[in-house]
């Protein structure tokens, strides 16, 4: 799509794979024995290697952040607001590393992969996978590209989860952290999407308790509603009734006239579900979701957070937003506290917002400001 | 108007716990961090401010005032600051309670609306007064609990509040007057309160 690649676009990057032959023990107590992480680099590495800086994704997410893969792309990476020279994650200052996690279904080693022990794909046999378990995947990428420390890992939703296990896990090797519409822990209410969504995934007679793949199937209708349900929580109530309102795409209410109607609304749901079920594992989107559900930052501090905390030595930035509902203001503020009542540094900005979680990667001025401002303060 | 910060830093103990409330710009934060090295947080709601508080790299966290200060604990830092937003406050006595509640101490300025070019300004012209120092009209002014030093001491009499030492300081004139009769000539009083 574009004619010309943006200046300050990262331009056309190629995605690496690495192959990790030393076992990963999981949190679930199953072991990986080898695995694939693929990643995508964008910038330079410095001398020191001080300039590193990790992108942790969010549940649909995957290593292509920034710029474009060919010059038939339609669209840039997903974050590519964000990263990219003169950007907030400046690559003329940062080396700045992406991968797509473990369990995923864009390249790193998932359900859809193969099983060395049986030659066939996992399928549902991959084991459930952890945040705890990506950051130590990560950390092991870290080791091959020869990243001691990272100057910054960030992320937004599921990927803030992760910045925060890496403060607790390694806090030697990360020296800020950007957490940004996430939470300690999901609600109940987050939860119940979620669990909502993997239903609609199992319910799917294309399902086969998730062996789909050997049955030659794939439940699109199960996943199209599952991302239909992410999606409309996602949103704000004021954001989609701006983009849609009652329009209507097709029929009218005309008196005497039985034509189906059909409201906007509706149409680019199905459009969002079907495309999403085209390119998303169901067993990956089950992993993730589960992954989401599990993570409480505190649960083995006395499901006390201030004393999670005191394991943590980077400073951080907690961004929220103010319209979003599915990772709420009041999510951020705990973390914030948190973090004062372990004396940590921390730098906290609620943006202003009409566009719900989704506002994490839309561009936005002030957003930018105060991620760019913070992130022109790191020391490389 | 700017308070002397030298005024201020006498008061804090080095390497304490400082919360700044209406940090504006950061710049009393970064000079009590570099001048005596607290550990130091700053509450702020203006964007602007925000963005001069990260540049400094200062601990800064977007929190309105007039919610409370619910989320810290008792007695969690060892100072407790607030500089000229006393009055711009809805409930400048409650948010004085919570000050006192989470800070062993507190540091609180404010502009005496006792001042004598206030009074003047009132009483010969009948209006509520605007000055270089005040630039605002009774309608679009953020300072809407103005009040005196005489004020401020009786609330503090009315809610236990200790007064272990109080500094006027005139930017604009007044300065042997301001020691005679400060709620006269006074300018800015720095308050240092405990419970």
């Amino acid at each position: 799509m574009p004619n010309e690649i943006p200046a300050d676009s990262v331009g056309l990057v190629t995605p690496q794979t690495h192959h990790f032959t030393q076992p990963l023990l999981l949190a679930c107590g199953r072991t990986l024995d080898e695995y694939e992480l693929v990643y995508e680099t964008y910038g330079q590495l410095n001398a020191a290697k001080s300039n590193a800086v990790l992108i942790c994704h969010a549940l649909s997410g995957h290593h292509h952040a920034a710029g474009y893969h060919t010059l038939d792309d339609k669209r840039p990476g997903w974050w590519d607001a964000y990263i990219g020279p003169g950007k907030p994650i400046d690559t003329n200052k940062f080396f700045v590393v992406s991968l797509n996690n473990l369990g995923g279904c864009h390249g790193s080693t998932g359900p859809r992969s193969i099983n060395p022990a049986t030659g066939k794909p996992w399928g549902a046999d991959f084991p459930m996978v952890r945040v705890r378990d990506w950051v130590a995947s990560q950390a092991r990428l870290a080791d091959v590209l020869g990243i001691e420390t990272w100057a910054a890992v960030i992320g937004g939703s599921l990927g803030g989860m992760q910045v925060m296990r890496w403060a607790l896990d390694y806090p030697q090797r990360i020296r800020h952290a950007v957490v940004i519409a996430s939470a300690l822990k999901l609600s109940a209410q987050n939860i119940a999407f979620n669990e909502a969504a993997r239903k609609a995934i199992v319910s799917d007679p294309n399902f086969f308790d998730g062996d789909y793949l050997a049955h030659n199937s794939i439940p699109k209708n199960g996943l199209a509603v599952a991302r239909m349900i992410g999606h409309i929580t996602y949103l704000s109530d004021f954001a989609m009734g701006e983009k849609f309102g009652r329009d209507l795409r097709r029929g009218s209410f005309e008196l005497g006239n039985d034509e189906p109607v059909e409201f906007q609304i509706e149409s680019y749901l199905r459009y969002q579900g079907d495309s999403f079920a085209n390119t998303f594992d169901a067993n990956s989107y089950i992993r993730i979701t589960k992954a989401l559900d599990y993570f409480d930052l505190a649960r083995e501090y006395n499901d006390d957070p201030v004393n999670a905390f005191k394991q943590a030595s980077a400073k951080f930035l907690v961004i929220s937003f103010s319209t979003d509902w599915r990772f709420a203001p009041e999510r951020s503020h705990e973390i914030v506290n948190a973090l004062v009542g372990a004396n940590r540094a921390v730098t906290y900005a609620e943006i202003e917002s009409k566009h719900g979680h989704d506002a994490f990667l839309l561009p936005d001025e002030r957003y930018q400001q105060v991620f760019g401002r913070y992130l022109a303060g790191v020391s490389v | 108007m700017r308070i002397d910060l030298n005024e201020i830093q006498s008061w804090i103990k080095q390497n304490s716990r400082v919360l700044d409330l209406g940090c504006g710009d950061g710049t009393l934060l970064k000079f009590l961090i570099d001048n005596k090295q607290v550990q130091g947080y700053g509450l702020e709601i203006d964007a602007a401010q925000i963005n001069l508080c990260i540049d400094k790299g200062l601990n800064v966290i977007e929190q309105n005032l007039d919610r409370g200060l619910g989320n810290f604990a008792d007695k969690s830092f060892d100072t407790v600051i607030m500089t000229q937003a006393l009055q711009t406050l809805h409930f400048p006595h409650l948010v004085l309670d919570e000050m006192l509640r989470v800070g062993k101490e507190c540091i609180v300025t404010f502009p005496n609306f006792g001042h004598w070019k206030a009074r003047f300004y009132l009483a010969t012209r009948g209006r509520m007064p605007v000055s270089d120092l005040l630039p605002f009209e009774w309608y679009n002014t953020p300072n809407i609990h103005f009040c005196t030093f005489k004020d401020f001491e009786v609330l503090c009499r009315e809610r236990n509040i200790k007064v272990i030492s109080r500094q006027v300081v005139n930017e604009v004139s007044g300065q042997t007057l301001k020691d005679l009769m400060p709620n006269l000539f006074g300018e800015t009083a720095i308050y240092h309160l405990s419970k």
